[in-house]
């Protein structure tokens, strides 16, 4: 059975300015131990997806306003708050974007750390302590009894986010979704958070989300790519296909605007055009006012994720009907 | 080669940047007016300036007497058609003693906030600047300040020096500085090492230039939302004199001097408590709902940050 | 921490010493003396009853007697009340407003920090618009109008209540309430805005994803954050309840040391004023050392400054 299976998710934010459809219409599934990575502009959705699935969104301005997300046979979207509060934390568990932000300053780390397995397993300090100590070795963090005691602010960014993820791993969870956890750190940091990733991620076989707008980072841990737009899946395939042959334009541009992978010298390229608005969303295909290669249809017809080859599906409607090269 | 397609130029459906620049000053008053509590506070406070600021005016002509006349023969009498809000022991009508006593009320809340206000801001902003021992000599004085009972000072110098008005202006306004020399040096220090200021160094904008364009602006949104605030804190104090005895003497009215006799009575004639008091909350009320409004729309912080 | 503490008790030292001098040569440099309202005595006997007190000395002279006993801990006589030294009057005094002081203090937590939770958790609702409502009204009304109000409700017309005194438990009630609710209605603010803050805080999100209910993610995570202006705010407020405390402990008759302190300072009573005054600041100046010990063991921020 699935991990995880999106049915057409929609996520709306009611701001004073309008009605905003941040997810508008996902659809994804995620096998046991599969690892997916999910790359888009800021805006694209893509955090907003995964909080969705939490149930992270504060939900006065947020609503999720249609779609199924089979967590093992209990939707997501439709459960209880008691049954949501079980399973977050332990079978599935996420860590964010700041470290310095996501802890709390008033508590140590150690209470922090502890916290998942006072909530989900009812331990005792003794226990929980040890396995608090256990986990931040195994996260690299030397000297473990001392940092237990110690506060965030005590520790670097890296070292922070090593806490987040041990916090998140320490109930060995089924699914990690990771949102952006490397844009708030150094370049040489950064690596090192993606190795703990992927060597966690093999010795506990759980399922990981990457939320990045780095095809680069994403390429380099999971073993299948969705590319978002404006709310909307574009293009889902295995990383390799994604990057050898891409499938839509939007997924094309991108690769484009790697800046290591343009010739020196000249002018970088840039995406033409503006993100759209989101408050008005238009017909037919998001990307069309960007596409080098829109038609007319293209702005008229709502587009689908359609699967064109073998595990690679894409939304872009001339690909799909003319097998269009991009 | 080719010129880059302009990023917005053009494109449907694409967010398009802000009209025209929305500038901080017009975007806080559109903020402001949005809030209703606010305005109303704001129109409350401005309506009863008016009425007590035209009180010599207003008093012989439209009220018909004088905070003063008496009329031994009329006594206390409950509110009538003669006596808009009835009169006090001494046959004085109320509503011209109220409208005396608010002038006076919101002359020494003005002027003891200006007073204050002088203090707080150079205090605060000469520790600001000039950083180092000093700003944190002058900060260690307010906090000390800060913890003891200043009011106690307040009233050992109302008691042992007369109450003359001035003074109490000073008094009033040297007890209430603290806070805003703390939010001023709060602000300058921030504002010293924001960017901005870099960057037009960087550009070569002399210093004078600098502190008038730069960091005079910033300052005033902190300055205009928390003298609002003092000035109802500062009529309370000066109510709280004057209930006391030691603020505003006969026959000379303040809103603490009415709400003092009326307590005095307040069994058998309630209307003489029920007025003054019922209007210096209105004015304070109002005060502070401007205050908090002002506070929201120039987005301003506490004084600890 | 130990050195914080020490610091802090060292730094006394020189406060009180300004404070004994400021308000001694205020008391002796003002017109008027101690012996002025007994009118039908004699000049001869007034310079007598002078001496007898060292009165007539040299100012400077009478000065460093003062300091000398002060460091004895010896307060001196009074004079309206003599026989009696200030040590004693203030020891008998002291327990009536230090009782007040605390229910006070007491009602203001409770309701406060009830309020404002309860505001800061159903934003925008009746839930919140209401206590704060109520709040602005606790600020706007002072304690000489509110406890007047409070007498002729409940004791006069309910009567629920004792309008005066200190006798039974009962007593305590209306004065506890007139004198905490300012107070009170400042925590409430106070606690609604700081909560508010934390709650939309990263690290509150974090403690959601991990599975914490409501009822952790407030206690455990939220409030120690969000009390932090509350305690901060205490300080002032500990002085605040002390000195408002002479206007609630007038109205309700309560035996306490404000009532000594006004009527001492309008009778000139030179050792009784000085005795008050110190003891207020010593007393204030513990306080908000304690407050300050709470505020750093909370935040751990400031442990490592």
């Amino acid at each position: 059975m699935r991990l995880l299976t999106v049915t057409n998710l929609v996520t709306a934010f009611h701001t004073r300015n309008g009605v905003l459809r941040a997810v508008n219409g996902v659809s994804f599934h995620l096998e046991r131990g599969e690892t997916l990575g999910i790359v888009g502009e800021s805006g694209s959705g893509k955090s907003v997806t995964c909080y969705s699935l939490m149930g992270l969104l504060p939900m006065p301005p947020a609503r999720i306003k249609s779609g199924v997300a089979k967590f093992e046979n209990v939707d997501l979207l439709a459960c209880s708050t008691k049954y949501l509060n079980q399973i977050r934390g332990r079978r599935m568990a996420m860590i964010f974007q700041d470290p310095m932000t996501s802890l709390n300053p008033y508590l140590t780390i150690g209470e922090q750390l502890m916290e998942p397995l006072f909530i989900h397993k009812k331990m005792n300090r003794r226990s929980a302590g040890r396995r608090a100590i256990s986990i931040l070795h195994q996260v690299g963090i030397s000297d473990a009894g001392q940092r237990l005691r110690m506060y965030p602010h005590q520790f670097s960014g890296g070292m922070r986010q090593r806490v987040m993820i041990a916090m998140a791993l320490i109930n060995r969870p089924d699914l990690l979704i990771a949102d952006e956890p490397t844009t708030a750190l150094d370049v040489t940091v950064q690596a090192q958070i993606l190795d703990l990733i992927r060597n966690m991620q093999r010795e506990l076989g759980m399922a990981v989300i990457l939320i990045s707008h780095d095809l680069g980072i994403v390429s380099g841990l999971c073993r299948r790519v969705l590319v978002m737009y404006a709310g909307q899946v574009m293009e889902s395939a295995p990383t390799d296909d994604l990057f050898y042959q891409p499938k839509h334009p939007y997924t094309r541009a991108l690769q484009k605007s790697i800046p290591a992978l343009q010739p020196k010298g000249g002018e970088l390229y840039t995406i033409p055009g503006a993100p759209p608005d989101l408050h008005h969303p238009l017909p037919g295909c998001p990307f069309a006012p960007r596409c080098a290669h829109a038609v007319d249809y293209c702005s008229r017809e709502p587009v689908q994720l359609r699967e064109t080859a073998p595990g690679h599906s894409t939304a872009c409607l001339r690909v799909q009907r003319e097998n269009l090269a991009v | 080669m080719t010129a880059a397609p302009n990023q917005f130029e053009e494109v449907p459906g694409a967010a398009q940047p802000a009209e025209a620049g929305v500038s901080f000053w017009s975007d806080a008053r559109r903020r402001l007016f949005k809030n209703k509590l606010a305005i109303f506070g704001a129109v409350v406070v401005a309506l009863l300036a008016a009425l007590c600021f035209s009180e010599p005016l207003l008093c012989p002509r439209v009220v018909g007497f004088t905070y003063e006349q008496q009329d031994l023969f009329l006594g206390p009498a409950p509110p009538s058609a003669r006596h808009w809000l009835g009169t006090d022991p001494l046959g004085r009508d109320l509503l011209a003693r109220l409208l005396y006593g608010g002038k006076i009320s919101l002359m020494v809340g003005l002027c003891a906030t200006f007073v204050s206000l002088t203090i707080g801001v150079l205090y605060g902003a000469i520790s600001g600047f000039a950083g180092g021992k000093l700003d944190m000599a002058l900060m260690r004085t307010v906090d000390i300040l800060y913890a003891l009972p200043f009011v106690i000072f307040v009233i050992l110098l109302m008691v042992f020096f007369g109450q003359n008005i001035i003074l109490l202006f000073v008094a009033i306004g040297a007890v209430s500085w603290l806070t805003m020399a703390r939010i001023v040096r709060g602000q300058v220090m921030s504002l010293k090492r924001r960017e901005f200021v870099e960057a037009a160094h960087a550009l070569g904008l002399s210093r004078r230039r600098i502190i008038l364009r730069h960091i005079i602006p910033n300052l005033l949104g902190p300055i205009i939302v928390f003298t609002t605030l003092t000035i109802p804190d500062v009529i309370l104090l000066e109510s709280f004199l004057s209930f006391l005895g030691l603020g505003v003497q006969p026959p000379h009215s303040s809103w603490g001097v009415l709400i003092k006799e009326g307590a005095e009575v307040m069994e058998e004639y309630p209307w003489l408590l029920f007025y003054p008091g019922l209007v210096m909350a209105l004015t304070l009320f109002s005060l502070n709902f401007l205050g908090d409004g002002l506070r929201d729309a120039l987005d301003v912080r506490g004084s600890k940050d | 921490m130990f050195r914080f503490i020490a610091r802090r008790l060292l730094e006394t030292v020189p406060v009180m010493f300004i404070i004994a001098t400021a308000t001694f040569f205020m008391m002796r440099l003002a017109p008027g003396g101690p012996f002025d309202s007994e009118k039908n005595v004699p000049p001869e006997i007034k310079a007598r009853m002078a001496a007898h007190y060292g009165l007539d000395k040299p100012l400077f002279q009478q000065y460093l007697l003062q300091m000398k006993h002060l460091l004895q801990g010896n307060l001196g006589p009074s004079f309206k009340y003599p026989g009696r030294t200030v040590n004693e009057i203030i020891a008998d005094a002291f327990p009536a407003s230090l009782e007040l002081g605390a229910e006070a203090l007491l009602v203001a937590l409770v309701l406060g920090l009830a309020a404002g939770l309860i505001a800061s958790l159903k934003q925008n609702s009746a839930l919140d618009h209401l206590p704060m409502s109520l709040a602005m009204i606790g600020i706007c009304v002072p304690t000489f109008v509110m406890g007047p109000l409070l007498i002729s409700a409940f004791a006069l017309h309910l009567d629920w209540f004792n309008a005066a005194g200190w006798f039974s438990p009962r007593d305590r009630v209306l004065p506890a309430l007139t004198l905490g609710a300012y107070y009170a209605a400042y925590v409430a603010r106070l606690t609604r805005g700081g909560m508010l803050e934390i709650l939309h805080q990263d690290y509150i999100r974090t403690a959601r994803a991990k599975g914490a209910g409501g009822a952790r993610v407030l206690f455990k995570h939220a409030l120690r954050g969000g009390i932090l202006p509350v305690v901060s705010f205490l300080g002032p407020a500990i002085a605040g309840l002390l000195t408002g405390s002479f206007v609630v402990e007038t109205i309700f008759g309560v035996p306490g040391l404000g009532r000594f302190f006004v009527t001492s300072a309008f009778n000139r009573d030179y050792f009784m004023v000085m005795g008050s005054v110190l003891f207020y600041a010593l007393f204030v100046i513990a306080l908000n050392l304690v407050v300050d010990v709470v505020l750093v063991w909370l935040d751990p921020k400031l442990r490592f400054e």
